[in-house]
């Protein structure tokens, strides 16, 4: 499944779609350090409004994806997390630590812009 | 009253996402409310998931079923897997934020109102859990 | 294969045969004897019904024409449920007679009282009709007895189930409206919390305040627990996940008003003190949200 990864300035953002496999979720992981390291992003944004179940592996590769894109010196927030998939992710013990979050898109632009300013 | 029966059958991850989106579809439809139906689609998740990890094919039953006057949904997996060892140390965990090893049981148990559980080393294992409307 | 005394036919025509020969007949045959002396004599019978229903006084909340359309239903229900040995259709019926008369204020007394009082009017036809044959009295209220007691079974714990989900209903709608998800200032929910939470009021709290989060784009949220005397683990788990999952939602929450009973138990839980925002009071929590969100403005302008 081809999942959009849109350029905005220093930041790429990734809309995840619903129904995503597992293989899905690892190309995914992949197919976003490629671009942050081609664009010399300093920001990646996690949008999984469309995510309407969030469960343990999927946890897990954001997570991942977040450690990674850090180490490349980029900063990662994750939005979109729906009012009911958050509850049931808590729920499993699902709580995304050391990920940053946000509400959305906006929000989750106005953290990255914040953080890269502090950072110069 | 007799209710139809859903069975999707567990071999690859695409079919974890065939029963959750089942669960959820079964939920809607049979009028339990958006939140349950994502706390049942994310047990079935789990529960697949584990069906995969673990015993590398099996089984996600669904029905809709009745209660005390309310409406539910039964799910059931099933699996001819390894069996658990330890059944009470897999419910146990208790409430700490972990969730990333072992068989996440104790998070599906708090996602859903009812759960059961039946395995033995190398017959397999059977979870059993309920979603009743709130 | 039982010797057969007569068809269902020809009922009205009955032969002065031995008893030994009548002894022949299945039960099935008997009821469906019985299913087409009910359908003969519907309209005799209904009348009969809805006459002992106005003398007992019930469904007095329904008026005339109402009491006689629902009669009609009930009876045919009633016949068919008879006749085809299946309880489906009156469940069904049953769950939906209820949905229509629960609002009109239609108690459980009143519904049980009329299935009854249908059961011995078509019961005292029987006796009336078999009085000469005693023996086949017997046997056709043998066939007749435990379908007509199956039915009355049906009716009333359908209507009980139905009332029972509105009563839940209407609860629902109580604990909604009596725990406020309150915007007070741009970006900031407060959540107080007054009196005792069981699992389903916190369940029920947090969905909202998830809600709330999302609706008002809210970045700092206040719980106050200072109006909550106790809280037992399962209910103080809920307070934390709803913590977790509010910063799921790019959230941050402060917990005011926290005795130490209370602080005394998360710690039992595990949970970290340290890693909460807790304040004293509920305006002491209100000042440090104000705090959070006027810094993030003020970080972007001093960066500049």
């Amino acid at each position: 499944m081809e999942v959009p990864i849109l350029k905005q300035g220093e930041f790429l953002i990734a809309m995840f779609q619903a129904a995503l496999s597992d293989a899905d979720l690892e190309n995914l992981r992949r197919g976003l350090l490629q671009q942050v390291v081609r664009f010399r992003s300093r920001g990646v944004i996690v949008d999984v409004t469309a995510m309407d179940v969030m469960d343990s592996f999927a946890s897990r590769t954001l997570r991942e994806i977040a450690h990674m894109i850090r180490l490349r010196g980029a900063e990662t927030v994750i939005v979109g997390i729906q009012p009911e998939v958050a509850f049931a992710m808590v729920q499993l013990g699902l709580t995304l630590e050391g990920v940053s979050t946000a509400l959305d898109l906006e929000e989750g632009l106005a953290y990255l812009i914040e953080k890269s300013k502090i950072a110069d | 009253m007799s209710a139809a029966e859903i069975r999707v059958p567990i071999e690859s991850d695409q079919d974890i996402v065939s029963a959750r989106q089942a669960g959820r579809t079964l939920a809607i439809e049979f009028g339990l409310s958006g939140v349950d139906a994502t706390f049942i689609a994310t047990a079935i998740s789990e529960l697949a998931r584990n069906i995969l990890a673990y015993a590398r094919k099996g089984e996600i039953m669904l029905r809709a079923i009745h209660g005390s006057g309310r409406r539910g949904i039964l799910v059931v997996a099933s699996d001819r897997g390894p069996g658990i060892r330890d059944i009470q140390q897999a419910l146990r965990d208790g409430f700490s934020t972990s969730g990333s090893l072992g068989l996440g049981l104790p998070g599906v148990r708090r996602l859903m109102d009812e759960f059961e559980i039946e395995s033995r080393p190398g017959r397999g294992t059977t979870v059993s859990v309920k979603k009743w409307k709130q | 294969m039982a010797k057969r005394e007569s068809s269902p036919k020809d009922s009205g025509a009955r032969n002065n045969q031995a008893p030994e020969l009548a002894s022949s007949e299945a039960p099935s045959e008997l009821l469906r004897e019985l299913v087409a002396h009910l359908r003969q004599n519907r309209t005799q019978l209904r009348e009969e019904w809805v006459g002992r229903i106005s003398e007992t006084r019930l469904l007095t909340a329904m008026t005339k024409e109402e009491i006689f359309a629902e009669a009609t239903s009930v009876y045919d229900s009633y016949v068919e449920a008879l006749e085809t040995e299946t309880f489906e259709a009156l469940q069904a019926y049953a769950r939906n007679l209820s949905e229509r008369i629960i609002p009109r204020g239609v108690e459980t007394h009143e519904v049980v009282g009329i299935v009854l009082l249908l059961r011995d009017v078509l019961a005292r036809s029987l006796f009336a009709k078999y009085q000469t044959d005693f023996k086949k009295l017997n046997r056709i209220l043998d066939a007749y007895e435990p379908a007509a007691n199956r039915i009355a079974n049906t009716v009333a714990v359908g209507f009980v189930q139905e009332r029972e989900r509105v009563i839940r209903q209407q609860q629902e709608a109580i604990r909604e409206l009596s725990t406020p998800v309150l915007q007070v200032r741009e970006r900031l929910l407060i959540l107080p919390i007054i009196g005792v939470i069981d699992p389903q009021r916190a369940r029920q709290l947090t969905e909202q305040l998830l809600r709330g989060i999302r609706t008002n784009r809210a970045k700092v949220v206040v719980i106050d627990i200072t109006g909550v005397a106790a809280m037992d683990v399962t209910v103080a788990n809920h307070l934390v996940q709803t913590v977790e999952a509010s910063r799921l939602l790019g959230a941050t929450v402060i917990v005011t008003g926290l005795s130490p009973e209370i602080a005394q138990t998360l710690v039992t839980i595990g949970v970290d003190l340290g890693k909460m925002n807790t304040v004293g009071d509920l305006q002491g929590g209100i000042e440090q949200a104000e705090r959070l969100l006027g810094y993030k403005v003020m970080a972007v302008a001093e960066a500049r």
